[in-house]
C-alpha cells in the first residue's frame, strides 16, 4: 500500500472516530444540563476543557453558555477539531484515496459530510433541542462502520484505519474521563452526593457504557468507572481493550507474530499496552487519576508519531531521488 | 402535453423532425416520457442532482470551502442514438484512430508524410506539441493513442461532423458512466423496453487495454494524477477506484535503474503501466518542463528504456493540434486509402494567407479558435460577439497566424432538455470514447454535453455548460 495513501486511511480513521465522540459528548452533556437541580448553571466549560482546545475557546469567547459551546465543539470552522472540521477531514482524507474505498464507504461518508453541512446551515447551536441532530450524525457514522466491517477486505488499509480508530478512540476515554476532574461540585462535601452520581453516570453514557457497567460492577462508585473505562479487558472502549487492539492492528501490518515487537511503534504499544494490563485502579487514584491520564495521553501521542515516521513518512534515499539535479 | 408547445427552431432535432414527427427510435421513449405527470419528472430531475452531490461527482477546484465544488449538471432527458446511425459513427472512428495513429508513428519516425508533402513539415515540426525527445521512438506495439475522446457535432441536415480529436488526456468518461447509473434509477422501466447497450464494462477494457501494454502477466498498472486540486479529479480517483489500480501522484513514485517504483508501507514496488493524466510537459522535469512537480524525475527515460507504458504516449498532442486537424481527410487518403467515413468541419488555418485574409474579411461568421487551447477557452464566436472583440481576434491573428483556425458557425443540433418551466431544445455535442490496444473498440454511448443557456452554442462544463445520458439503442 503506497505510503501516502496509509497516511490518509490512517487518519480517516481517527478523524471519523472524533465526530463521532463528539457527537456522542454534546448529546450526553445536554442530557446532564437537564437533570441539574434548578438554579445550578449548566457546564459546558469541563467538556471543552476535555477536549483540549480550552485554550482556543477563550481566546475568542467571553462566555461558556450553552450555545457557544455547542458552535464551537460541533461547527465552528476555526476549531480545528470541531465535528464539522473533523468531518470535513475525513472526507477529504476519503477523497483523496477513493480509489481505496468501496463506492458504497465513500457515498455514505459524503452523505454524513453533507448532513453536518447541513446542520451548519439550519444553525443546531440556536436551537431548543439540538439532540436529534447529534443522534442522528453519531448513528450515520455507526452506520459507515457497520457497511465497512461486511464490506472492507482485511488487508493492509483495514488496519491502518482501525489503528487510527482505536488509538483516537483510546485517547477520548481518558479524555472523558478526565472530565470528571474539570467538572465542579459545589462543595468538596458533594462528593458521593446525587450530583456526584450524576456525573459518573454520564460519563458511562458518552460512551455507550451505562448498562454493561451495571452489568458488571453494578454500584456507581469512582473506582469501578475508572477501572471500567480504563482497564476493562472486554469492554470496546476502555483504553485497555482500543490498546490492544491497535497493538493487534500493528502486528497485522508488520505481520510480525505479536511475541514482542518488530518496529519501534509495537515497542512503544506494547510498553503502554503492558503497563495497563498489571495496573491497579487503587493505586492510580492514590497517585492522581488526571496526572496519569496526561500521561498516557502523552504516550499515545508518541505512539501516533512513531507510526508516522515508520510508515507515511518519505523514505531519505526516496527524497534524494526527487530532488536529483533540482 | 409535455412536447406540445416544443419548437426546435430550425435546428436539426434530435428527437423530432422539422415537421414536428418523432422520430422512429425516439417513439417508444417520448410515449414514456408523457405518461410521467410533469411534477414527478421535475421531482425525478431533483432526485438526480442530489443524488450527484451524493455521489460526489463534482469537478472544479477545491479549496476545502463549501461552494468550489460544484455538479456537472445532468439532465435526465437522454439523448438516443438508433443503432444504425452509431454503427456508422463507430466505423468513423475507428477508421480516424486507425489513420491518426500511423500518422504518429509516421512523423516521429519515417516522416514519409512530410516527405511526400502531404502534411507541411513546418506545420507539425513547429507545433510546440511535437517531442523532439520522442523523435525515433517507437511505444509498446506502435499504439500512441490508447484513449481518445473525440468530439462531434450534427449541423441542420443531420450531417455528423468531427469538431476535434482529444488525443491528450480526454477527460468526462466518468460522468458518463456515473449518469448512466443515475439515469437507470430515473427510468428503471425503459433500458430493456428499449434496448439500451450497456457502457459500464468501459473500467474493465480500459483496464484490459493498460494490462496489454506490457509482456507481463500481471502487470501493476498505476493511474498518475497531478493530485487532488486538479478539475478532473474525481475522474481519476473514479477510473483507479473502478479499475482496481493504485492512484498514484508523482511524489508516490520513483526511478532507480530505469525502472519506476513507488513507495509504499514496506518497500518499493515496480510500476509496469502508468494510465497518465499529467500533461506530455509536467511527466518529467528532467526531460522537459524542470519547473514541474507534477512528474517523476527520470520517468522519460524509463519510458525510453521500456520498462514502463505510459497512455497515451507522449507526443500524442501533436495530432490533435486544430492546425494539423484540417489534415486528417488526406491523413487517412493517405495511409489507408480511404474516403473519410466522418467529415470535418471546414477549417480555415490563419497560417495561409488566403484563408487568413478570409478569415479576417468574414470573421463576424466564424468562430475562431486558439490551435492548441480547450475547455472552450482562447476562442470567439462571430456572430455572439462585439465589433471590439472582432477587432481583437483580427490583431491577435495577424500577430500569430500559426495560433489560430477559424470554422463556419455550426447550428449544433439540439435535444428535449428540462428547463425552469418546461422541456426546451438545447444544443449538444457528443463525444464517444475510442479504446485503442490489442483492437480498436467505440465505448457504445457517449458524453452528450449541452449548452444549458437558451440559444447558447457553447458547452464546455467550464463555460457553464451540462450534460446528457447517451443512449445508444441496439438496432
Amino acid at each position: 500500500m503506497l505510503s501516502r495513501v496509509a497516511d490518509s486511511i490512517y487518519w480517516l480513521g481517527r478523524y471519523l472516530e472524533r465526530a463521532e465522540n463528539y457527537a456522542r459528548f454534546i448529546d450526553v452533556n445536554y442530557n446532564l444540563m437537564l437533570d441539574l437541580p434548578p438554579g445550578m448553571d449548566e457546564q459546558w466549560e469541563p467538556l471543552i476543557a476535555v477536549t483540549g482546545d480550552l485554550e482556543n475557546y477563550k481566546n475568542r469567547y467571553t462566555q461558556s453558555d450553552r450555545k457557544n459551546a455547542i458552535y464551537f465543539l460541533a461547527f465552528d470552522e476555526e476549531n480545528p477539531n470541531s465535528l464539522l472540521s473533523s468531518i470535513t477531514r475525513a472526507r477529504e482524507n476519503a477523497r483523496v484515496v477513493r480509489e481505496n474505498l468501496t463506492k458504497e464507504t465513500w457515498e455514505k461518508l459524503n452523505e454524513v459530510y453533507l448532513q453536518a453541512k447541513q446542520g451548519y446551515k439550519a444553525k443546531i447551536w440556536k436551537m431548543d433541542d439540538p439532540r436529534g441532530f447529534f443522534i442522528h450524525i453519531k448513528y450515520s457514522i455507526q452506520l459507515l462502520y457497520g457497511i465497512a466491517d461486511n464490506s472492507v477486505a482485511r488487508t493492509e488499509g483495514w488496519y491502518f484505519n482501525k489503528l487510527g480508530h482505536y488509538l483516537e478512540r483510546a485517547d477520548k476515554t481518558s479524555r472523558v474521563l478526565d472530565v470528571k476532574y474539570h467538572i465542579l461540585l459545589p462543595s468538596p462535601e458533594e462528593v458521593g452526593s446525587p450530583l456526584d452520581y450524576l456525573h459518573w453516570m454520564a460519563l458511562l453514557k458518552s460512551v455507550s457504557g451505562f448498562n454493561t457497567y451495571r452489568r458488571a460492577y453494578g454500584k456507581i462508585v469512582p473506582n469501578g468507572v475508572v477501572e471500567f473505562l480504563m482497564l476493562d479487558k472486554y469492554f470496546p472502549r476502555s483504553i485497555f481493550f482500543c490498546l490492544t487492539e491497535a497493538e493487534e492492528c500493528l502486528y497485522k501490518i508488520s505481520g510480525y507474530s505479536g511475541k514482542g515487537y518488530s518496529n519501534s511503534t509495537e515497542k512503544l504499544m506494547g510498553k503502554l499496552r503492558s503497563r495497563l494490563e498489571y495496573a491497579d485502579v487503587n493505586e492510580i487514584i492514590k497517585d492522581g487519576l488526571h496526572e496519569y491520564i496526561d500521561e498516557l495521553q502523552a504516550k499515545i501521542n508518541d505512539i501516533s508519531n512513531s507510526v508516522h515516521d515508520n510508515f507515511f513518512l518519505i523514505k531519505d534515499n526516496f527524497i534524494q531521488q526527487q530532488t536529483i539535479e533540482e | 402535453m409535455l412536447f406540445s408547445t416544443y419548437q426546435s427552431g430550425g435546428n436539426y432535432d434530435e428527437m423530432f423532425t422539422t415537421e414536428g414527427e418523432c422520430r422512429d427510435h425516439y417513439v417508444a421513449f417520448k410515449t414514456a416520457l408523457e405518461n410521467i405527470p410533469k411534477k414527478k419528472l421535475y421531482r425525478l430531475q431533483h432526485s438526480t442532482d442530489k443524488a450527484q452531490m451524493a455521489m460526489g461527482m463534482t469537478f472544479n477546484v477545491y479549496h476545502d470551502q463549501e461552494g468550489l465544488e460544484k455538479i456537472l449538471h445532468l439532465d435526465i432527458v437522454p439523448r438516443i442514438i438508433s443503432g444504425s446511425e452509431w454503427k456508422k459513427l463507430e466505423i468513423g472512428l475507428e477508421q480516424r484512430i486507425c489513420a491518426l495513429n500511423l500518422f504518429l508513428q509516421d512523423i516521429y519516425n519515417d516522416r514519409k508524410i512530410l516527405k511526400d508533402g502531404i502534411v507541411p513539415k513546418e506545420l507539425i515540426l513547429s507545433s510546440k506539441d511535437y517531442l523532439e525527445p520522442l523523435v525515433g521512438f517507437t511505444p509498446p506495439k506502435s499504439i500512441w493513442c490508447h484513449i481518445t475522446g473525440t468530439d462531434l457535432v450534427r449541423d441542420q441536415k443531420g450531417n455528423f461532423y468531427v469538431l476535434e480529436d482529444n488525443l491528450r488526456c480526454p477527460s468526462g468518461v466518468s460522468y458518463l458512466l456515473e449518469s448512466r447509473e443515475i439515469v437507470k434509477r430515473a427510468f428503471p422501466e425503459l433500458f430493456n423496453k428499449l434496448g439500451v447497450r450497456p457502457v459500464s464494462d468501459y473500467p474493465i477494457k480500459l483496464l484490459n487495454m493498460l494490462q496489454s501494454l506490457t509482456g507481463k502477466e500481471r502487470p501493476t498498472v498505476g493511474l498518475l494524477t497531478p493530485g487532488v486540486y486538479n478539475s478532473a479529479y474525481f475522474e481519476h480517483s473514479y477510473l483507479a477506484q473502478q479499475m482496481g489500480v493504485e492512484l498514484v501522484t508523482g511524489a508516490d513514485l520513483l526511478v532507480q535503474d530505469k525502472k519506476v517504483y513507488m513507495q509504499t508501507t514496506k518497500n518499493l514496488q515496480q510500476v509496469d503501466v502508468l494510465y497518465r493524466r499529467v500533461d506530455d510537459t509536467f511527466l518529467d522535469p528532467l526531460t522537459f518542463n524542470p519547473a514541474s512537480m507534477l512528474g517523476v524525475p527520470g520517468l522519460f527515460d524509463a519510458y525510453k528504456a521500456g520498462n514502463i507504458a505510459l497512455a497515451n504516449a507522449p507526443g500524442t498532442g501533436v495530432a490533435d493540434d486544430k492546425a494539423v486537424y484540417s489534415y486528417v481527410p488526406q491523413i487517412i487518403k493517405y495511409y489507408l486509402d480511404q474516403d473519410p467515413i466522418l467529415e470535418n468541419v471546414p477549417t480555415y488555418l490563419c497560417e495561409q494567407q488566403d484563408h487568413r485574409q478570409y478569415v479576417l474579411d468574414n470573421i463576424h461568421d466564424l468562430v475562431v479558435k486558439e490551435t492548441n487551447a480547450a475547455g472552450g477557452y482562447g476562442m470567439l464566436i462571430g456572430p455572439k460577439s462585439t465589433k471590439q472583440d472582432h477587432a481583437r481576434f483580427r490583431d491577435l491573428i495577424k500577430n500569430n497566424p500559426r495560433n489560430y483556425i477559424a470554422q463556419p458557425t455550426l447550428s449544433l443540433s439540439t435535444v428535449p432538455t428540462i428547463s425552469d418551466e418546461n422541456i426546451e431544445p438545447r444544443h449538444v455535442d457528443l463525444r464517444p470514447y475510442i479504446l485503442y490496444g490489442d483492437k480498436i473498440e467505440v465505448l457504445p454511448g457517449a458524453l452528450t454535453r449541452v449548452a444549458l443557456v437558451k440559444g447558447s452554442l457553447v458547452v464546455n462544463s467550464s463555460q457553464g455548460g451540462g450534460s446528457k445520458d447517451t443512449w445508444v439503442l441496439y438496432d
